[in-house]
């Protein structure tokens, strides 16, 4: 059946929930990500975003790209926010006041959003174990302002925060390794997912919804701009990101670990590093730092799918 | 029919700057930012939906024999659908200087 995979965009949900007209950048995979996510989850659905890319060019104010019920708030509180959403919901259903019906609650957040400023508050909702989704937009840095570096930015990425040059490699510290911690929350449901196997985005996210409890998915977008690659690259950046092991494709449940997607072998990594702008400065001690480091945690991964 | 910002006053807006119409931004005509149009060979086009699946502004809209075509009112001309056809028969083509 694989062979004829090609041919399953055409079963794929028709209906657009995320419409045409945003103001996303060209080529921009987060926009295609959110489309992908709206197409799996529905029309029955409220959605909290916060500050971000994907707020910004969403929703400028006359307008909006949403098919659903939305509401932008600030950086922090998109997660305690919905966590509100869902406990009012299930309280006038109660009451009967709203007829009884499934609702996904999703929030969404960039990695900014995710990793530095709201880390607190979502912590609180998968501690408090509310049905919901929080949904992680990870393009490695604050674009939305001008490229910035996150607690999310790779090692040796340029940003303009942390620019290389003659006394620097750009970013000098690691990524944050966001769905080992929402793991270690101990919630239903952790996966990875990137819009370039959309097939593979649009199960994870269905699956998350249906599972009772907090879900986390961590979806890698990649942003043409600021990781300064041709505009019709970016489902290859991705493709190449999980390829290479930089952003392994993997689901938690329930504490289990599974591979969704396995490459037959790794590529190495300086096929993923050496077109893009951010790592152009890299010299083969640094690309070989990186490689290390992927090749140990994907060892570790595979491990810990294993069960050992 | 939403106005364009501009010619809102303060008055007009709903409290909270709700926006009552869903899927309004449909109003905003993005294909103007496009340089560079996909021109679709339609005899190499198996019709499989690749390029409408990776579209991320929803500008691939499928014709009634089947054949998919881009939706020039909201193609930004990215380019996505081009690399990604796996018959390669979607093209580039620059947009003439009017």
């Amino acid at each position: 059946m694989d062979r004829f995979s090609v041919f399953a965009p055409r079963l794929v949900e028709k209906a657009e929930n995320f419409t045409s007209g945003h103001r996303a950048c060209q080529g921009c995979a987060e926009a295609l990500a959110v489309r992908l996510v709206m197409k799996a989850l529905g029309r029955d659905t409220i959605v909290a975003m916060a500050t971000g890319c994907m707020e910004i060019v969403s929703s400028p104010l006359p307008t909006t790209a949403w098919m659903v019920p939305w509401i932008h708030v600030a950086f922090e509180n998109a997660s305690a926010v919905v966590s509100g959403c869902e406990a009012g919901m299930k309280a006038l259903m109660r009451k009967g006041k709203v007829p009884e019906k499934k609702i996904t609650f999703v929030a969404m957040g960039g990695d900014g959003a995710t990793a530095d400023i709201g880390m607190g508050q979502i912590s609180g909702v998968m501690e408090r174990g509310h049905d919901m989704i929080y949904i992680c937009y990870d393009n490695e840095a604050y674009m939305n302002t001008g490229i910035q570096r996150s607690s999310s930015t790779p090692y040796g990425a340029s940003t303009t925060t942390s620019p290389a040059g003659k006394y620097s490699i750009g970013q000098h510290t690691q990524k944050k390794n966001l769905p080992q911690i929402a793991v270690a929350h101990n919630i239903p449901y952790v996966a990875t997912a990137c819009p370039s196997f959309p097939f593979d985005l649009m199960q994870k996210v269905k699956k998350a919804s249906s599972i009772q409890g907090p879900a986390y998915i961590h979806i890698l977008s990649v942003c043409p701009t600021g990781w300064r690659i041709p505009i019709d690259e970016s489902i290859r950046y991705g493709r190449l990101a999980v390829d290479t092991g930089v952003f392994p494709l993997y689901e938690v449940v329930d504490g289990s670990y599974k591979m969704t997607y396995k490459p037959y072998r790794l590529r190495p990594v300086n096929d993923y590093l050496k077109g893009q702008g951010r790592f152009r400065h890299l010299t083969d001690k640094e690309t070989g730092v990186i490689q290390d480091r992927v090749t140990k945690e994907y060892e570790g991964l595979l491990k810990r799918c294993e069960g050992r | 029919m939403a106005k364009p910002m501009e010619q809102i006053k303060w008055q007009e807006l709903e409290p909270g700057a709700v926006v009552t119409e869903v899927g309004s931004a449909r109003e905003y005509h993005t294909g103007t930012w496009r340089s560079a149009r996909p021109v679709v060979d339609s005899k190499g086009c198996i019709r499989c939906g690749v390029c409408w699946l990776f579209c991320p502004d929803a500008a691939i809209i499928r014709a009634e024999d089947g054949h998919f075509e881009a939706d020039l009112t909201y193609c930004k001309g990215c380019g996505i659908c081009a690399r990604e056809c796996p018959t390669g028969c979607i093209t580039m083509m620059a947009e003439e200087e009017e």
